[in-house]
């Protein structure tokens, strides 16, 4: 199971924070500057795995992480979860979205965050992975942005 | 007509532009409270990018629980656009445990129902994120219904929504079975992935359910077959391999469904050594799908044949040059330590050899491999390779590490001599460590000398070393000793270690308390030099230190007037200086006058007192103290002070 999955730049800022589980809204803060803190220390050509985070606790718990440019995408999964998979799956989602907003960068996720939750939404539900295939979550998204477009030009 | 743009771009400019912390708060409460004021006004088109800000707040870190109710109106709005912003909102601001959360069951059973497959979709994601038991109960028939008919998309959906379910409310595991089953015939990669999570759920949580499935071992494996042997497929294809996320997930559903079972296994056997053997693994994708039938091999009950090409491609995996896979590798070494101890045993001097990556994860994962394959026959060699560990190891593992080592040690040590020579080398390299102390003070005596004068500016071990000489003593000099090159301690060096500890200038009053303490309970144990203790103790009976000086009072004591009783309180089982008294849990300063009144000092330290003496000729000092158990008072006359003005009385 995915318990989270934080997208912060690399000043800490978050882009965008999703969790599975339900925290406090102090919480969730502190974990994203816990993972923050983490995952800012480590170098360039380490792996992409780490333990030790303490509030999202547990010794059953990693964070899976890639770090692109000026942004890191983390992902906190448990055992049942297989790290290789889940960071192909990191992949799978920095591609879907640059085909979604044509070359993505940071201010894209900044002024668009509800997209940015359609399109991993697409993706994960409930923690669980849902779709892995890109050209299917892209046709999805898609459809459901046509839908709303069409609803607010019939007023 | 408003903005097609959902998020407002001018409030999230205006806060990005705040320079400080104090002026992004500024912001986000003026626009915040414009927000409230959209919520309190009828419907004005415009909900949807208000609720859409505060949730852009709410990431930010700022309270956005008013927004809550306006998810559930927003929620139940026939508005496409608004019913997505409300569930995103209700999913972000919203659990089971609020009262709010109870008024979208309904919201989310009228819309599992809809027409349009995307409000469908809203409704089971956010069934699946935050539903209650309640909620789940209530609509748990209605999943099982879009399970068996509706399109893929949404059948995928409603899978992972009765994960949640399962989750949520076990029993209603077996509602789900059925349509489960029937979902493996689905040609879907979507709706097959989402129906073997629902599988491996319910197989987990009942034994019986378990064995009822254990029978699609057979259509799993044609699945399997299907993806590894079937051709160019560009629909699922991944760097040469046919949708290796749904690879992955089979493999670990056979994984349950093999464990402790024969028959099972047997079935799987070939299919395994076939993706075994064919998977590509210059990849990152087929090395995920290798690693995941390295693990089920490993897990079942394989035939010996597949073990060891298991355990071979782990070995392989450990001497990539991709670290994600050198520690991936170990994890998986790790699960199989217990059972294939000899097979890993193989890969020792490579798992050693991580210990020394620069990569901290690679590191803690060597380390637990490392003390998981120490054995009695390796010890020796072992316990350098992981002192030197230790040594540089990064400050987060250094107490597991030490407990490791100590574990190791204390297990396998070939002599007693090589165990104490390890447990002080690893209390030299961690001496700031307060955790590893209790660990050494469990094993017996130890070289005295080494410790005083390897690192004399190491207070805690040196305060260890006179505590077991005072404490072990006997031991130390009698000279137990099974090791090649026998040391022999005589009682002048015993006390000479603990008089150069008494003497040093670098010994805080703590050490010199413990080295006193030990100096006293030697003249038990000894037999030529009582009176060279005698002497040692009566010189601190006018210390400065107060503690030292009551103590060194109360030890003469105890050899003038009670010295029927010094070998009666020799017997010590508690770690802490027993002949002493406890330390005093307060002490007070008092300035007396000349005329026999007596003022207390200024401050409310325990630890520092300041008095100031106008005239110390005439004026002294005296001090009261309690301890913790018997609450007495001891007047004693404070002597020997430096002919300053202010005198500092410390604890």
């Amino acid at each position: 199971m995915i318990k989270a999955i934080l997208i912060f730049n690399n000043h800490g800022k978050p882009r965008l924070s999703k969790f599975y589980e339900h925290y406090s809204e102090d919480t969730e803060q502190q974990i994203i500057r816990e993972t923050f803190h983490l995952v800012s220390k480590r170098d360039e050509n380490v792996c992409n795995f780490l333990e030790g985070g303490m509030l999202i606790g547990g010794s059953d718990y990693r964070l899976i992480y890639r770090h692109y440019a000026t942004l890191y995408f983390v992902f906190c999964v448990d055992s049942s979860e297989s790290e290789l998979g889940i960071l192909d799956l990191i992949q799978v989602f920095v591609e879907t979205l640059d085909k979604c907003f044509e070359n993505v960068c940071e201010l894209d996720l900044i002024f668009h965050v509800d997209k940015v939750h359609n399109i991993l939404a697409e993706m994960v539900m409930g923690g669980m992975v849902l779709e892995t295939n890109m050209n299917e979550i892209i046709t999805q998204v898609d459809s459901q942005n046509k839908m709303e477009k069409s609803e607010v030009l019939t007023g | 007509m408003t903005s097609h743009t959902h998020i407002p771009t001018q409030m999230i400019r205006a806060i990005r532009s705040a320079r400080t912390q104090c002026e992004e708060r500024g912001v986000i409460q003026r626009e915040c409270a414009a927000i409230r004021a959209q919520f309190r006004q009828a419907d004005n088109g415009g909900r949807s990018h208000n609720l859409a800000k505060l949730l852009y707040v709410h990431m930010l870190g700022y309270p956005a629980h008013f927004g809550q109710m306006e998810c559930v109106r927003m929620i139940a709005s026939p508005r496409y656009s608004e019913k997505r912003v409300g569930y995103l909102g209700a999913m972000m601001l919203l659990d089971e445990k609020q009262d709010a959360s109870l008024l979208i069951t309904n919201s989310i059973k009228n819309d599992l129902a809809h027409s349009n497959q995307y409000v469908q979709s809203l409704a089971l994601c956010t069934l699946a994120c935050m539903g209650s038991a309640e909620m789940c109960r209530d609509l748990a028939p209605e999943i099982d219904r879009l399970l068996r008919a509706s399109n893929s998309y949404i059948k995928k959906k409603a899978a992972l929504c009765a994960v949640h379910i399962v989750r949520k409310v076990h029993e209603l595991g077996e509602l789900f079975a059925p349509a489960a089953r029937s979902l493996l015939s689905e040609k879907n990669h979507g709706v097959l992935h989402g129906a073997v999570v629902l599988i491996i759920e319910l197989c987990e949580r009942n034994p019986e359910t378990l064995e009822r499935f254990r029978k699609t071992v057979p259509d799993l494996v044609q699945i399997m077959k299907g993806l590894v042997l079937s051709g160019y497929s560009p629909e699922h294809d991944v760097a040469g391999i046919s949708d290796p996320f749904l690879q992955v997930r089979i493999l670990r559903l056979l994984r349950i469904l093999g464990r402790n079972n024969e028959g099972a296994s047997d079935a799987m056997n070939d299919l395994l050594a076939q993706v075994a053997t064919n998977t590509d693994s210059t990849k990152t994708v087929g090395n995920a799908v290798l690693y995941e039938t390295v693990l089920t091999v490993l897990d079942i009950k394989s035939e010996s044949g597949l073990r060891v090409l298991a355990v071979n491609i782990l070995g392989r995996f450990l001497l990539n040059n991709d670290r994600n896979i050198r520690y991936i590798a170990m994890t998986s070494l790790q699960k199989i330590v217990g059972t294939d101890h000899n097979a890993v045993q193989r890969h020792r001097g490579t798992i050693v050899d991580c210990l020394k990556d620069q990569d901290a994860s690679v590191k803690r994962r060597a380390l637990e491999l490392s003390l998981a394959l120490v054995s009695a026959s390796n010890i020796r060699s072992m316990m350098k390779e992981l002192l030197l560990f230790l040594s540089s190891c990064p400050p987060e593992l250094r107490a597991h590490a030490a407990s490791g080592i100590f574990n190791a040690a204390e297990r396998y040590a070939p002599s007693q001599r090589w165990h104490i020579d390890t447990m002080l080398h690893v209390l030299i390299t961690v001496n700031t460590d307060r955790a590893t102390r209790p660990a050494a003070l469990s094993h017996m005596g130890f070289s005295p000398s080494r410790l005083t004068s390897g690192c004399p500016s190491a207070q805690s071990l040196v305060q260890v070393a006179c505590w077991c000489i005072g404490e072990y003593g006997d031991l130390l000099l009698r000279g137990d000793c099974q090791e090649t090159e026998p040391v022999q301690v005589t009682e002048d060096d015993a006390l000479d270690a603990l008089e150069t500890v008494l003497q040093s200038h670098m010994s805080s009053p703590a050490t010199r308390g413990f080295a006193l303490t030990a100096t006293m309970k030697l003249s038990t144990r000894i037999t030529d030099n009582v009176d060279r203790i005698r002497s040692i103790v009566s010189i601190y009976g006018s210390c400065i230190d107060v503690e030292l000086q009551q103590r060194a009072v109360e030890y003469n004591a105890l050899f003038k007037k009670y010295d029927h009783m010094r070998y009666a309180m020799k017997k010590s089982t508690c770690p802490l200086y027993l002949i002493s008294p406890p330390p005093p849990q307060s002490v007070q300063l008092h300035m007396k006058a000349p005329s026999g009144d007596s003022l207390p000092a200024r401050g409310t330290a325990k630890v520092t007192q300041m008095v100031v003496l106008n005239n110390p000729n005439k004026v002294g000092l005296t001090h009261t103290h309690t301890h913790t158990q018997k609450g007495e008072h001891y007047l004693n006359p404070t002597n020997h002070l430096p002919m300053s003005r202010c005198y500092h009385n410390r604890l």
